[in-house]
């Protein structure tokens, strides 16, 4: 019956959804349970960070960018740091450095420990959710061990760090190595190899290489398409060329080459890789030195005229801040370069003719975090 | 049964002791109570049980707070559910809102009639008493449409065509796994399945291989029937917010609640009274009437253990490949199956 025309509805996935991983709104135009178009709106949960760096000095800044991704606040401080060392032509201690890449990394596990753990919620399976929580909870405690917060640490200064490692805790973060690696395998044994999981993930959203370069996709929504880009490699900051780690690559295992499947395993392979960095990290680090953390931090930080871009590889992806001075104590500009929002404007392009149930897969590989998105 | 409880209970004495005549409609309704209070009962516990279980696979100790070890979690639940404001969105379906959860509950306690307890304690032993089972355990289908058209909600409706079409396709699987153990029975009387199963270890699950394939499709229809994971794409809540009952609060939701766990107790009720020997010892001889419903209630509650097994374990189907499993999956092989009893009871 070609002359019957079902009729299409408008659906408002969001701002108030399970699935939309914060207040995210997704218009969705549905024939039935195919999707024909999906338009992200956006904007929800703005907090006009860029304005704010407009007014603050450069060290009010980082408690800013902490808020940024708040799943990855580590990385956030890195990467600004990154622009601010640069901007001022700031040498960093070694030791700072090893501290940084370690923090840094274990931020990026409990990152995508949060990724997997909402994907797989996302799919109908929660105890791997509860699973990842639980062993999240473990880098948490070190880290408010560290710092005394449990989310935004405000802890990587220009510089320096605010606070030495205390008291045995390159031990804690050993016995941390030697609990998780059994528990990837677990959660790979639970979740990565289940056939319905397998089933909902294979095959779906599958997003090209080049369609993922042209759309500027960074971090993982990149690498699970095959192309083998990782700034820790490609563009080394810190001390990163000093460790060996392997760069996870979708392989399409299970499916299509750039699969949902594909963009969830690479973070299950990456989490394994930061365990090795922390290793080397571990039995590299300058035991003997008693630097001050903060020494190199500068007591007054006034840079001179000029404009810089630094970027560092967030657990989403490319972070990348441009910052211009005007030589005050205040930036002129502050702007971030966010990977969740770059990522979730593929989403349009991989949702079409795709069911229901598939929006919700294909948001969760994409992992956008919100406050990263808005700003 | 009512003589039976009546009996047992000493309710009879009690009424008799109060004066009220015999064959009075007391009795009756007195009798019917009893399937009542049960299924509140389980309901309670199972939820109860259903936390514990996760807390168990999820490294976590569940409800701890209220009362030793949580137990009065649940109760304290309802309690809260019952103060609830009772909200009936402005756009909604009036009559088929408030009417929906009331014939999804109907559907769950009229199953119980001819649910058999124990040998001779079976409210009704209807002469066609699984045909009755199985139909009226369909007639949730109605009450989740009426819940997922009435509240006049986007997501509700998804939930409700959604489960609508799961729930009739799986019935035929369901259904033909069940023939197939009918075959072999001769009968459609609930006691005389369970009585044809006597002397038999675990009843007719092991007397042949296509009885024990049927057992399993029909383990796996059951769970699609009662919308448990991995076919819970009717209240899918990462995808549909809440699914047909979305918009339901109070004891409005209560009552979907009730009748979800309690159609969990009856389908594992029936897996068990069709393939595993019923309210029979599992090895087979007939036990007392008050034992038999131990069996029976014992039996029935390791497939409910089951169910919230499988729930915090997989993930969850698509539309589209619950679908492709049953039509194409489940029901040839249980046509296959249907045949090939027809074909051992015929030749051997």
């Amino acid at each position: 019956m070609p002359h019957l025309k079902t009729e299409e509805m408008i659906m408002n996935m969001g701002p108030q959804h399970p699935s939309t991983h914060g207040v995210l709104r997704l218009e969705l135009v549905t024939d039935g349970e195919v999707v024909k178009s999906i338009t992200p709106h956006i904007g929800y949960l703005h907090r006009c960070f860029e304005k704010h760096g407009e007014e603050l000095t450069y060290p009010m800044i980082i408690p800013f960018t902490d808020r940024l991704d708040y799943l990855a606040s580590m990385n956030n401080n890195h990467a600004f740091n990154l622009a601010v060392e640069k901007l001022l032509n700031l040498e960093v201690p070694r030791k700072v450095e090893f501290i940084r890449v370690i923090v840094a990394e274990l931020q990026r596990i409990a990152s995508h420990l949060v990724a997997i753990g909402t994907f797989g919620a996302d799919i109908g399976a929660v105890t791997p959710f509860l699973w990842t929580f639980r062993d999240r909870e473990v880098i948490l405690n070190l880290f408010e061990n560290l710092t005394g917060a449990r989310m935004l640490y405000n802890y990587m200064w220009p510089g320096g760090v605010a606070r030495d490692f205390p008291k045995g805790f390159r031990e804690e973060i050993g016995a941390f190595i030697t609990y998780f690696r059994p528990k990837i395998r677990d959660l790979n044994n639970l979740l990565t190899g289940n056939h319905i999981f397998i089933s909902r993930t294979a095959h779906v959203g599958v997003l090209p290489a080049d369609v993922a370069v042209n759309y500027n996709c960074t971090g993982p929504v990149l690498r699970g398409s095959g192309v083998k880009w990782d700034l820790r490699k490609n563009d080394p900051y810190s001390i990163y060329p000093e460790f060996e780690f392997d760069i996870p690559v979708g392989q399409g295992t299970m499916g299509t080459l750039g699969d949902t499947w594909d963009r969830y395993y690479i973070r299950c392979q990456e989490m394994e890789q930061s365990l090795n960095i922390i290793e080397q990290a571990l039995a590299k680090f300058p035991v003997e030195d008693a630097t001050d953390v903060q020494a190199a931090v500068p007591r007054r930080i006034k840079p001179p005229a000029g404009e810089v871009y630094a970027r560092a590889e967030n657990p989403r992806g490319e972070l990348g801040f441009y910052i211009i001075s005007d030589g005050g104590t205040k930036p002129f500009r502050v702007r971030a370069k966010s990977p969740c929002f770059v990522n979730l404007a593929v989403l349009p392009a991989l949702g079409k003719g795709i069911m229901v149930s598939d929006i919700v897969a294909i948001l969760g590989s994409i992992d956008i975090v919100l406050g990263e998105v808005d700003r | 049964m009512h003589d039976l409880v009546l009996k047992t209970l000493g309710i009879g004495d009690l009424l008799a002791w109060l004066g009220v005549p015999d064959g009075s409609l007391v009795y009756p309704v007195v009798a019917s109570v009893f399937p009542l209070v049960f299924l509140i009962i389980f309901a309670l516990l199972a939820v109860y049980a259903e936390r514990k279980v996760s807390a168990l696979i999820q490294n976590r100790l569940g409800p701890m707070e209220t009362g030793p070890w949580g137990l009065f979690q649940t109760t304290a639940d309802i309690l809260k559910l019952i103060q609830k404001e009772d909200i009936t969105p402005k756009a909604a379906d009036k009559i088929l809102f408030f009417v929906a959860p009331v014939l999804v509950f109907t559907g769950t306690y009229a199953s119980l009639a001819a649910f058999p307890w124990s040998s001779g304690f079976v409210g009704a032993d209807l002469n066609v008493g699984i045909f009755y089972l199985l139909a009226i355990s369909s007639l949730v289908v109605a009450g989740l449409l009426m819940a997922g058209w009435g509240s006049n909600n986007k997501w509700s409706l998804y939930g409700a065509v959604r489960s609508t079409a799961q729930i009739v396709s799986y019935e035929i699987p369901a259904g033909l796994a069940v023939l197939t153990a009918i075959v072999t029975t001769g009968t459609l009387s609930m006691n005389g399945i369970i009585r044809h199963q006597e002397g038999m270890w675990f009843g007719l699950l092991f007397q042949s291989p296509f009885l024990f394939v049927a057992f399993i499709i029909y383990l796996i229809a059951s769970l699609a029937e009662v919308n448990r994971t991995p076919f819970d794409l009717p209240e899918a809540e990462s995808e549909l917010v809440g699914g047909y009952h979305t918009e339901y609060s109070g004891m409005k939701f209560a009552m979907f609640f009730l009748a979800e766990y309690g159609n969990m107790f009856i389908v594992s009720g029936i897996a068990v009274a069709v393939f595993m020997g019923g309210w029979l010892t599992p090895w087979g001889t007939e036990p007392s009437v008050l034992m038999g419903v131990v069996w029976m209630i014992l039996k029935s509650l390791f497939f409910v253990f089951f169910q919230m097994w499988l729930r915090w374990t997989l993930p969850r189907f698509r539309v589209d490949q619950l679908m492709y499993l049953c039509w194409k999956v489940l029901i040839p092989i249980a046509f296959a199956c249907l045949i090939g009893q027809a074909a051992v009871e015929v030749y051997l």
